[in-house]
This record gives structure tokens, C-alpha cells and sequence, in this order.
């Protein structure tokens, strides 16, 4: 049903928007290799751009500035880069407060800082009242690759017998934004993950060299997203197990009431691994030496089965297919 | 057949189907409150939208294709169209732009009534306010006893919904015992909770019984809960409604009762009851009859998926064909 017109659903990070961009962007703009988080541009350095819209601007555990700077960071180290500089554009809707402008940037600076990232320039624009939902950040990210282009990790490299990896548990953020801005009591102690991820994903590279084949953080569309990226980019399957999924009782009580999957909400903080075969010991290891990753745990493995589907062996030892989320995520109704 | 949508999904989920035997197939029933809204039901929000009314709908609604399209997408067509988690958002909705006529799309069955119920017994003291429901509640028992008498349809028994229950109590399911022979089982959502269900319900029929048994009695009581049945009562009374697949059924939808009125959509915009055809090649409505499989529809997973649904099983987070494709489809697609 295609109503001539994009759709939320669209930018649900699922197959909608996968569909939208190979019909009607990539081709146009003459883009082959699609879906990376960044982008080698010679010289040994790494590019990458993001777009920040978030509603609350602030929400528990993080905020539209921070979200800003991290996002960025991840997207560049989940290419094997060491982020050097970003640029940051804001624009910005008539009417938001100074206080809550000060707040975001602040937040930003502090976080450029704690990444060691250089702000060297922007753009500032200012939308009428009701054209914006307050602030949207736009960034542009630089970084040095750690390893010859040729080598840094990408999403197209999983091979079967790899081993998958996650830091920690899953869709933390997701839930503690929409808590946020729907005012859902029974999900006020979820906290976002918000964190950068850049130093846990150089001691990985650090540590397994070569043997580190993709890195993917799983942001809109989840856990299940990031790995049907990965199983389709490069032609494999995958199988988890259930119980390895590192999990939090508040966001499972909250997707349980909300019929939403929490394979599917978003992250912030979370970076998925594939390494190669017998080097799950040593990629544990390092995860779990960060801060950012003591839930770290290894969840499944890459596999010889039909390309580009995920499965899940169950707790109760059954399989069932991780699915590619559609679109937006829509609360049932009991 | 497990009633509940939300069974379905926990099924395929925890790929219970892999755990029983060949000779127990479990089929997917008509509790998806969004599956057996009808098209022309559909058709009304998107006609209140078009007319510039505000309109408030649980998430699963957005995306159900109506005969003129979805309120996701009069929403990107400009409608005010937003999402709410309960009706108490709604009508907070209304009370923060006085002046807007603001409609709360009803969609669900006895779980979500009373909910509404209490926010129409706040709204009249709230002042002249814009706020209206487009009341579109269904009754679960009406819908099971039209199953069970159909000929068509030959089931063995009921896994009854857990979360209806807690509300209507098990006893609501007697006369489907008693009278229509059929074993009912009322289970909870947990893959233990469906399973000891489905047990029970074996027995039963190994037994040559037909009995209502509670499988969930941590949060179901016979009786129901009498407070949530008051509040219902008091606000709603009992009238004819149309069901997807299953037609039109005496007493089987809530309509709002005496003072409470005023706050009728259909009413207050004089909406017409608008007779839509169900989309061409669509099957939802045997799916929720237990006619048909899902992957049995010529549409499923080919024309219709979660991106692009036709019919709204494929929508809903509690629709059958949704959790077949979502959690079975290599099971269940062939080829």
C-alpha cells in the first residue's frame, strides 16, 4: 500500500526505510556500498554523518547533546575508527528555551571532551514556532581507521562459524525515551544506555586484529535490525540463543505490556561483535574488561543456513526467526 | 483455538507448535481487537480525521488499511492524528486544546472498557470539552458461542483469553460449556501458562468432558473483577455489532448508555454507518473464524507482509498472520 507520500514508518530503521533508500536514494545518488555505519574515504580516514531528533530533549540517563556526540563516536568505531573531529549543524524551533539550549550544549562540549573529539565547526539555523520539535542536531564525524581499509571490520564480512557478541543488555534506551516522553510510571526506572563506544571497540581490534569482522551498533530497529543487517550484507545465517541475551527485567516488564519485542527497541550504548571462529574467550574478555560491557556476553553464532535470516533457539529449545522490524514501533492495545 | 491475539504471538514466539504432538494443532481465533474492527469501522476515524478532528488511537490501529486508506497515513497526509497509550492520555489531549474536538478511537474488548468507561464518567465533569469516543468495543463470549454454533468452523476446544478474563471472570465461558459442549480453558501468557492450557484442554476432550477450568488462577477469578464490570455497566450498554468475518452479532458491542451519549462521535458528527468491502483477495476474515491458516491465504507473505499489510492480521501485534510471518515462516512458507 503505497499512499505516495513517506510515512513514519519509513524511518523506523526497518526494512521500509531499507526499501526506500535502494529504490530512490542510493541509485540516484550513485551510492554501491549502503548501510555501513561510516565510510572509508582514503587517506586512512573514516567519515560519517547522523541526523539527531529525539523528544524529550532530555530523558533519564541522557539528552539530545550527548546522544549527539556518542552516536557519532559509535558510528565511526563500528568501522574500526579512532573518532579525531565532528562538525555539529542545530536547528533550532523558535521558542525553545535558552536554559534547555545551554543545557544540550554544555552537554555537548562535555562530551566531545570525554571522547577526545574536536568540535571544529557548525551551522546554526532557527525554524518557526511549530516547524520543529524544538532541536534536531546534524553531525558530521572524522575519525583515523585503526587498520588498513581493507581490513577494518564491516558488515559484510560475517562468516560462518563466527561468534556474535553484545555488550550488555538490550533496548534500554528505547524504552526509557518513550517512558519519558509518554509518561509511562510503570517504566520510569529505565535509564538510556547513551554511551561511546570507541575505546571498548579499539581494545577489541587491539586484541583480535583482522579477526574482529563486523561491528554494528544496534540502534533504531534493535538487536534484531543490527543482526539481520549483518546475516543479510553478508550472506549467512545466524542463530542465538534465547538465554544469552543479556536481558533487564524493567525493559522486558515494560515491552510485555507494551506488545513490543525488545530485540527491536533502541540502543545507544551497545555495540555487536563478530569475531572470528575461537575468538569468543579473548573477545569476552576485553568486553567485559570495559565498563561499557561487564553484561557483556556472547549470544549465537554465524551460520551455514539460508542467507540473511536470523534465528533464536528458545529457552524452552525451540527455534523461532528473529525478524528485520517493518517500521515504527506501535503499542497494542491489551 | 487460542482466542487471544496475544496467545497467537506468545505461541509463535516461544515456538510452542514445535513442543506438541502432530495430532493437537492450535488455531488462531478472533481476539484481536484490531483484526475484527471492520473496514468501514476503519473508514470512520479516517473520515473524522479528513473532517479536522483530532484523533487518538492505540498504536495497532495506525496502520489497518481502510477502504481509503490508513490513519498512519492521514497522518503524513497533514490529519492530527496521534498515538496514545490509554484513554486517560486522550482525553488529556482534549483538555490541553479547548475548543479542539478530540475523538478517542475505542478499539478493544472488555479489557480496555472499563478503562474507557472511566474516562467517560470524568469527561462530562471536565467541562465543555471537545472530547468524543468512537466507540467500536467488542464482546468476547457473543463472538465465541457465533463460532462455536457454526458448522464450518469444528473446534475441539477454547484456550480462553487470560487478560479478558481477569475482567469478565471464567464463569462467562459456562454456557459455551454447558451448552455447546465445548471445553474451555482460561491460560495465561507465559509458554508454562499456555501449556498447562493445552494440557487441561487434552484432558478434557481425553475425558469426554466439557467443563470451564481456569489455568490462571494467580490473576483470573471466577467472578471476574465486580468493580471494572460496575464501571462498565454503568457507562456502557450492550449492542448489536459488526465483526470482521464474523458478521453482525446481537450484543456483542458496548454503546455508550443515557447521560453519557453526548460523548458519542457518531453522533456528535453524524457519522453513517459506511458499508466498505474488505480488501480484494484479503482472507482476514476466515482467519479469525479459524477457517484458515494464515500461510494458507494466497496473499500471505507474498502481496501481504508487516511492511506492507493488507488485511490487518498482518498489521496487529496480536494478528495471526503477524505472528506467523513474524516467528514461522520457514515453517509455514513454502518454497
Amino acid at each position: 500500500m503505497d499512499e505516495g507520500v513517506v510515512t513514519l514508518a519509513h524511518g523506523g530503521g526497518g526494512s521500509l526505510m531499507a526499501e526506500l533508500l535502494a529504490a530512490r536514494v542510493l541509485p540516484v545518488l550513485g551510492v554501491a556500498e549502503a548501510g555501513e555505519d561510516a565510510a572509508g574515504v582514503g587517506r586512512g580516514l573514516l567519515m560519517t554523518t547522523d541526523s539527531f531528533v529525539v523528544k524529550p530533549l532530555v530523558f533519564p540517563g541522557s539528552d539530545i547533546g550527548r546522544m549527539a556526540v556518542y552516536g557519532t563516536v559509535n558510528d565511526l568505531a563500528m568501522r574500526g575508527g579512532w573518532p579525531r573531529a565532528m562538525t555539529v549543524g542545530l536547528i533550532v524551533e523558535e521558542g525553545l528555551s535558552l536554559d534547555v539550549l545551554d543545557q544540550v550544549v554544555a552537554s555537548l562540549a562535555a562530551a566531545a571532551q570525554e571522547c577526545g573529539v574536536k568540535i571544529v565547526g557548525g551551522d546554526t539555523k532557527v525554524l518557526e514556532a511549530g516547524r520543529g520539535d524544538g532541536l534536531y542536531i546534524n553531525t558530521t564525524g572524522l575519525a583515523e581507521a585503526l587498520l588498513a581499509e581493507r581490513d577494518l571490520p564491516s558488515l559484510g564480512r560475517a562468516r560462518p562459524g563466527d561468534a556474535v557478541l553484545i555488550n550488555g543488555p538490550v533496548g534500554e534506551h528505547g524504552i526509557a525515551v518513550l517512558a519519558a516522553r509518554e509518561q509511562l510510571g510503570f517504566a520510569a526506572e529505565v535509564r538510556s544506555d547513551c554511551a561511546p563506544l570507541h575505546e571498548m571497540a579499539r581494545a577489541l581490534i587491539e586484541e583480535l586484529g583482522t579477526g574482529v569482522h563486523c561491528l554494528h551498533d544496534p540502534t533504531r530497529g534493535g538487536l534484531a535490525a543490527a543482526l539481520n543487517e549483518i546475516a543479510l550484507a553478508s550472506g549467512v545465517g545466524m542463530r542465538l540463543e534465547e538465554g544469552a541475551i543479556p536481558r533487564r527485567a524493567a525493559v522486558e516488564a515494560a515491552c510485555e505490556l507494551l506488545g513490543l519485542d525488545a530485540l527491536q527497541v533502541a540502543n545507544e550504548g551497545k555495540m555487536v561483535a563478530v569475531v572470528e571462529e575461537g575468538m569468543a574467550e579473548r573477545a569476552l574478555k576485553v568486553l567485559r574488561a570495559d565498563e561499557r560491557g561487564r553484561e557483556g556476553a556472547v549470544i549465537g553464532e554465524v551460520t551455514e543456513g539460508v542467507a540473511g535470516r536470523v534465528e533464536l533457539v528458545t529457552e524452552l529449545g525451540t527455534t523461532r526467526i528473529v525478524d528485520m522490524p517493518s517500521g515504527e514501533l506501535l503499542p497494542r492495545i491489551c | 483455538m487460542e482466542v487471544c491475539g496475544t496467545h497467537s504471538h506468545a505461541v509463535g514466539r516461544h515456538g510452542l507448535r514445535q513442543l506438541l504432538p502432530d495430532s493437537v494443532e492450535l488455531v488462531s481465533g478472533p481476539g484481536c481487537p484490531v483484526c475484527v474492527t471492520t473496514a468501514g469501522q476503519v473508514e470512520l476515524a479516517l473520515e473524522l480525521a479528513r473532517r479536522g478532528a483530532m484523533v487518538a488511537t492505540f498504536g495497532d490501529m495506525m496502520r489497518v488499511p481502510g477502504p481509503s486508506g490508513s490513519l498512519a497515513g492521514a497522518r503524513a497526509a497533514g490529519g492530527d492524528v496521534r498515538v496514545v497509550y490509554s484513554p486517560q492520555q486522550a482525553l488529556e489531549l482534549a483538555a490541553r486544546e479547548p475548543g479542539r474536538e478530540v475523538v478517542f478511537v475505542a478499539v478493544g474488548f472488555e479489557t480496555t472498557a472499563p478503562a474507557v468507561a472511566a474516562v467517560a464518567k470524568q469527561a462530562p465533569a471536565a467541562g465543555p470539552s471537545g472530547f468524543s469516543l468512537l466507540g467500536l468495543h467488542k464482546l468476547v463470549p457473543p463472538a465465541l458461542e457465533a463460532l462455536v454454533a457454526d458448522e464450518e468452523v469444528a473446534l475441539d476446544g477454547l484456550l480462553c483469553p487470560g487478560h479478558v478474563s481477569v475482567v469478565i471472570g471464567s464463569e462467562a465461558y459456562r454456557p459455551l460449556a454447558e451448552r455447546w459442549r465445548m471445553p474451555c480453558v482460561v491460560a495465561g501468557f507465559e509458554p508454562e501458562d499456555i501449556l498447562l492450557g493445552v494440557a487441561m484442554l487434552l484432558a478434557q476432550i481425553a475425558d469426554e468432558r466439557a467443563e470451564v477450568e481456569n489455568a490462571y488462577p494467580r490473576a483470573v477469578r471466577p467472578e471476574g473483577n465486580p468493580r471494572a464490570l460496575a464501571l462498565m455497566e454503568e457507562v456502557f450498554e450492550p449492542t448489536e455489532a459488526e465483526w470482521r468475518g464474523l458478521g453482525s452479532l446481537p450484543d456483542s458491542g458496548l454503546k455508550l448508555r443515557g447521560a453519557y451519549a453526548a460523548l458519542d462521535a457518531r453522533e456528535r458528527f453524524g457519522l453513517a454507518v459506511v458499508a466498505a468491502p474488505e480488501p480484494p483477495g484479503c482472507r482476514c476474515g476466515d482467519v479469525l473464524r479459524g477457517r484458515l491458516r494464515p500461510a494458507e491465504c494466497g496473499l500471505f507473505g507474498g502481496a501481504c507482509t508487516p511492511a506492507r499489510p493488507v488485511g490487518p492480521c498482518m498489521v496487529s501485534s496480536e494478528g495471526a498472520c503477524a505472528a506467523a510471518y513474524k516467528y514461522e515462516r520457514t515453517q509455514v512458507v513454502r518454497g
